[in-house]
């Protein structure tokens, strides 16, 4: 399928989500197992995407600049940075350590 | 005019949100989409988390189902904020399909930081048509931007990529087990990355976070 395909079956996924959640029996509400997971979930995929973006390089893992975006955003995260801030502290880094000569 | 504590919230957050539409319209053309699919993603998927983790995959050289699954799945506490909206704001039957499109974690914050109903109603609106009208437009800038300034990687944008992703992620890491999740989830990862296809390893993390969770409960 094209990507454009998948943009569309992507999106109607997301929508169909949302509204799954208005049309749920409220005996799962009060289930605790749901919440939990979905947190779970986020958190994993969260930390696997930050993880890729850093470290992968197709199949392989790669060593380059990308690290110090790494770095340089957990610090920024952790001083409370907002997320505009953070995204930009990433790339202005990422720039340098290229124009340093790193990979 | 006066503008109601929970009105004026949602404008902020809808402007704070909306700004960093920028960097996901020029990532998401340096993942390789068009200005078109990028505006596409944000008017219909219209939820930042999977739209980052979507153009993230497809930029990593995964397929469209790994993209898609991914996405979906960063999508699932969406369904969960949905079941809480109804929950809470008691809403007409009528108003649920465009409450649905609404339903992210912004409209869901500013929603329940309010005290009266009618305030967490107008807070939900506020925040989800701030954030839909400022992600909207500032994803547009983004990827014309993208597209005008050439070679993404030489302006770090791969590393906005990453950063972006630990802003996403920061929030949730309030607590213990949240911060165990997410280092299982990393090592997961690097553990699985040379062996399967690109995106895959993220879904082997998420279901592992899910397999931990019900372990550590």
């Amino acid at each position: 399928m094209t990507t454009w395909a998948w943009i569309i079956v992507a999106a109607v996924t997301a929508y169909l989500t949302k509204f799954a959640g208005y049309l749920l029996p409220r005996k799962l509400l009060n289930n605790k197992a749901v919440p939990g997971i979905a947190a779970a979930l986020t958190v994993g995929l969260l930390a696997s995407l930050v993880i890729t973006n850093a470290l992968a390089s197709g199949q392989a893992l790669q060593l380059d600049s990308r690290l110090l975006a790494l770095a340089a955003a957990l610090i920024a995260a952790k001083l409370r940075a907002p997320f505009i801030v953070i995204v930009i502290v990433g790339a202005v880094v990422t720039a340098l350590g290229r124009m340093a000569g790193l990979p | 005019m006066k503008l109601s504590a929970a009105v004026q919230q949602g404008l902020w957050v809808g402007l704070a949100t909306g700004l960093y539409g920028i960097s996901f319209g020029a990532l998401s053309v340096a993942a390789g989409l068009d200005v078109a699919q990028t505006c596409a993603l944000s008017l219909l998927m219209f939820t930042g988390g999977s739209q980052f983790a979507f153009i993230g995959v497809i930029g990593g050289g995964g397929t469209g189902i790994a993209a898609w699954s991914a996405a979906s799945l960063l999508g699932v506490r969406n369904g969960v904020y949905g079941m809480r909206t109804k929950a809470m704001l008691q809403p007409k039957t009528a108003w649920i399909p465009a409450m649905a499109q609404l339903t992210i974690d912004e409209s869901m914050a500013v929603s329940s930081a309010q005290g009266e109903i009618a305030e967490q109603k107008r807070g939900f609106w506020a925040a989800g048509l701030a954030v839909y009208g400022f992600w909207n437009a500032c994803t547009l800038l983004g990827a014309l931007a993208g597209d005008a300034i050439g070679d993404l990687q030489a302006w770090g944008l791969d590393g906005a990529a990453v950063a972006a992703f630990v802003g996403l992620l920061w929030p949730h890491l309030k607590g213990r087990d949240p911060v165990v999740i997410a280092v299982a989830a990393a090592a997961v990862t690097i553990a699985t990355v040379p062996f399967v296809p690109p995106g895959v390893p993220i879904l082997i993390a998420g279901t592992v976070s899910v397999l931990l969770w019900w372990w550590r409960r």
